[in-house]
């Protein structure tokens, strides 16, 4: 094995080996933003026509536990390596920092995409999804697992303490995804909040995602792509910077 | 020529307002077992650290097995093995794993013979399944020996491995570290316990602040102190003879002691106390050891 395969299979193994925190509870979660919304909101808000709320609102609840899991990923392994000191073993090997990288959001997007499938398995009981082009909604989860697991390599390097980490999670991933149009349409909002939900990257890992199940979307899916892309080539490039110059990581 | 296991060429390293290492040079041969010594914060970890690659110095340069420890880091960090001073283990795993994914970073394949044989020689072999949370720490310590050594590195860096370590397990420990030595493995070692370091190292290099203080064999440095301790217990009520007590030194528990640059001025004296008639109770003769010269070298510099 590569240092590299190595790397990456121990941080699939690891998120798995505690998969009922990992994955089980993510999924409840989801479940449970369902049943309440849902509840509340079925047949009060239409956002596309033909489209159910239920129908509407599962895409994006799936992308959004797609994204926060990526980012606990990542985030949540290389601060626990930090804190305990366990980061040397991956620091001692011969591998390069682009390997390091790799490693790290390659196994951000197998969790991100593990709980993702697993609510949808869950919220197929309640409703039926067009699935209008399912090579979309893999380029999404895809996209949008690494710029959040890329984000979570950012988080977990810079963040010295676990009350910093959250800090991080509690004001910028979830107000990001929040706020991205996972229980609205963004059209529904006055026109300022519209805009400036045009600045949220989410918004269009959202929309994109959601147009792969339903064929309609706020925005056109090229450009969502398009967004995604270039977010996760800056955060990328950011973060292969910051593991080359050894930020935090090698004095 | 083959290249020194371990070189290093004015390497400085500055952390804010604390100069952790001021220019240090030093070449450790193949097949050596060497010390590194010197009081805390005098800069050995910095040193090993650097060495690793987890510590990027300021200036200079560093070398393992003749390869760059920056600019040919892969075949470099290949070459090197570290025990490291703190107790970290990754509580996800099995020791077996532990060890199984240590030596995948390395790239090696079907390591599990490899493993098994360190397994067996570090006394682990029945805590294989074992998490590692569930490990005493000695039984940690072992793990982080085993773990330095998956990849079979020629140059083996133990960082205080016997630190907090009961008896059997750091003889148990040494006999295997002598054997890879024999083996043919380069080994550095720091440690606080000075009498350790007598034993195992051929040469040893003493830190202080930033700077190595003093590089010699072990055997040159032990020369720098005088001889031989003497100390007796006299008879009760009995007073050295004159010619003595000049160049003795009073103890407590009514001891008293001298310098001997040789064994044979032990003769002399013992004569002397036979012929004032002084009986002598207890007679204790120690070495010169390593301690002294650490004391007298760490005062000087």
């Amino acid at each position: 094995m590569n240092g590299f395969r190595t790397l990456f299979y121990k941080e699939t193994l690891r998120f798995w080996k505690v998969g009922f925190q990992t994955v089980a509870a993510p999924v409840l979660t989801a479940m449970l933003y369902l049943l309440i919304f849902a509840h509340v909101l079925e047949g009060r808000v239409q956002v596309y026509e033909a489209v159910s709320y239920t129908g509407f609102l599962v895409p994006g609840l799936v992308m959004m536990s797609v994204l926060q899991n990526a980012f606990a990923n990542s985030s949540s392994s290389l601060i626990q390596s930090k804190v305990t000191g366990n980061i040397i073993f991956v620091l001692l090997p011969p591998l390069s920092y682009r390997e390091f990288f790799a490693a790290y959001v390659l196994a951000s997007v197998v969790r991100g995409l593990v709980v993702g499938a697993g609510v949808l398995v869950v919220t197929l009981w309640f409703v039926r999804l067009p699935w209008a082009s399912p090579l979309w909604i893999l380029a999404f989860a895809v996209l949008g697992g690494a710029i959040l697991g890329a984000l979570g390599v950012i988080a977990g390097i810079w963040s010295e303490k676990f009350d910093q980490l959250s800090a991080f999670q509690n004001f910028l991933i979830m107000p990001l995804t929040f706020l991205s149009g996972v229980f609205y349409s963004i059209h529904s909002l006055p026109q300022f909040w519209q805009e400036v939900s045009h600045y949220n990257p989410v918004f269009y890992l959202i929309d994109g995602f959601r147009y792969g199940f339903l064929g309609v979307s706020d925005v056109p899916p090229l450009r969502s792509l398009a967004v995604a892309a270039t977010c996760l080539a800056v955060l990328s490039a950011f973060t292969l910077w910051m593991l080359k110059r050894g930020y935090k990581l090698r004095h | 020529m083959s290249s020194p296991a371990i070189r290093i060429a004015g390497v400085t390293k500055r952390f804010g307002a604390v100069q952790a290492l001021a220019g240090v040079d030093l070449e450790v041969a193949r097949g050596e077992f060497f010390g590194l010594l010197g009081p805390n914060g005098a800069g050995k970890t910095t040193l090993i650290s650097a060495l690793a690659g987890l510590v990027r110095p300021d200036d200079g340069r560093l070398e393992v097995m003749g390869h760059d420890v920056q600019a040919d880091y892969r075949a470099a960090r290949r070459s090197l093995g570290v025990v490291p001073q703190e107790l970290v283990f990754d509580p996800f795993f099995t020791v077996r794993e532990t060890l199984a994914l240590q030596a995948g970073y390395f790239g090696i394949r079907d390591a599990d013979p490899w493993i098994d044989e360190i397994l067996e020689n570090l006394d682990l072999t029945s805590k294989a399944r074992v998490n590692m949370r569930a490990l005493s720490g000695g039984m940690k310590r072992r793990v982080l020996v085993a773990q330095a050594l998956v990849h079979r590195p020629q140059v083996i860096v133990l960082d205080e491995p016997t630190a907090g370590v009961d008896v059997e397990l750091r003889q148990g420990l040494w006999q295997f570290v002598r054997r890879l030595n024999r083996d043919g493995h380069t080994i550095v070692l720091t440690t606080h316990y000075l009498e350790e370091a007598e034993s195992l190292c051929g040469r040893i290099a003493m830190m202080k602040q930033g700077r190595i203080v003093a590089l010699d064999t072990t055997a040159n440095l032990l020369d720098r102190v005088p001889g031989h301790a003497l100390r007796l217990r006299l008879g009760n009520g009995a007073r050295l003879p004159e010619g003595l007590a000049v160049c003795a030194r009073e103890e407590a528990g009514g001891m008293v002691s001298f310098d001997l640059a040789a064994c044979d001025e032990l003769e002399a004296i013992l004569r002397s106390l036979r012929e004032a008639g002084v009986r002598v109770e207890d007679m204790e003769l120690g070495r010169p050891d390593l301690e002294q010269v650490f004391v007298q070298v760490m005062r000087g510099a």
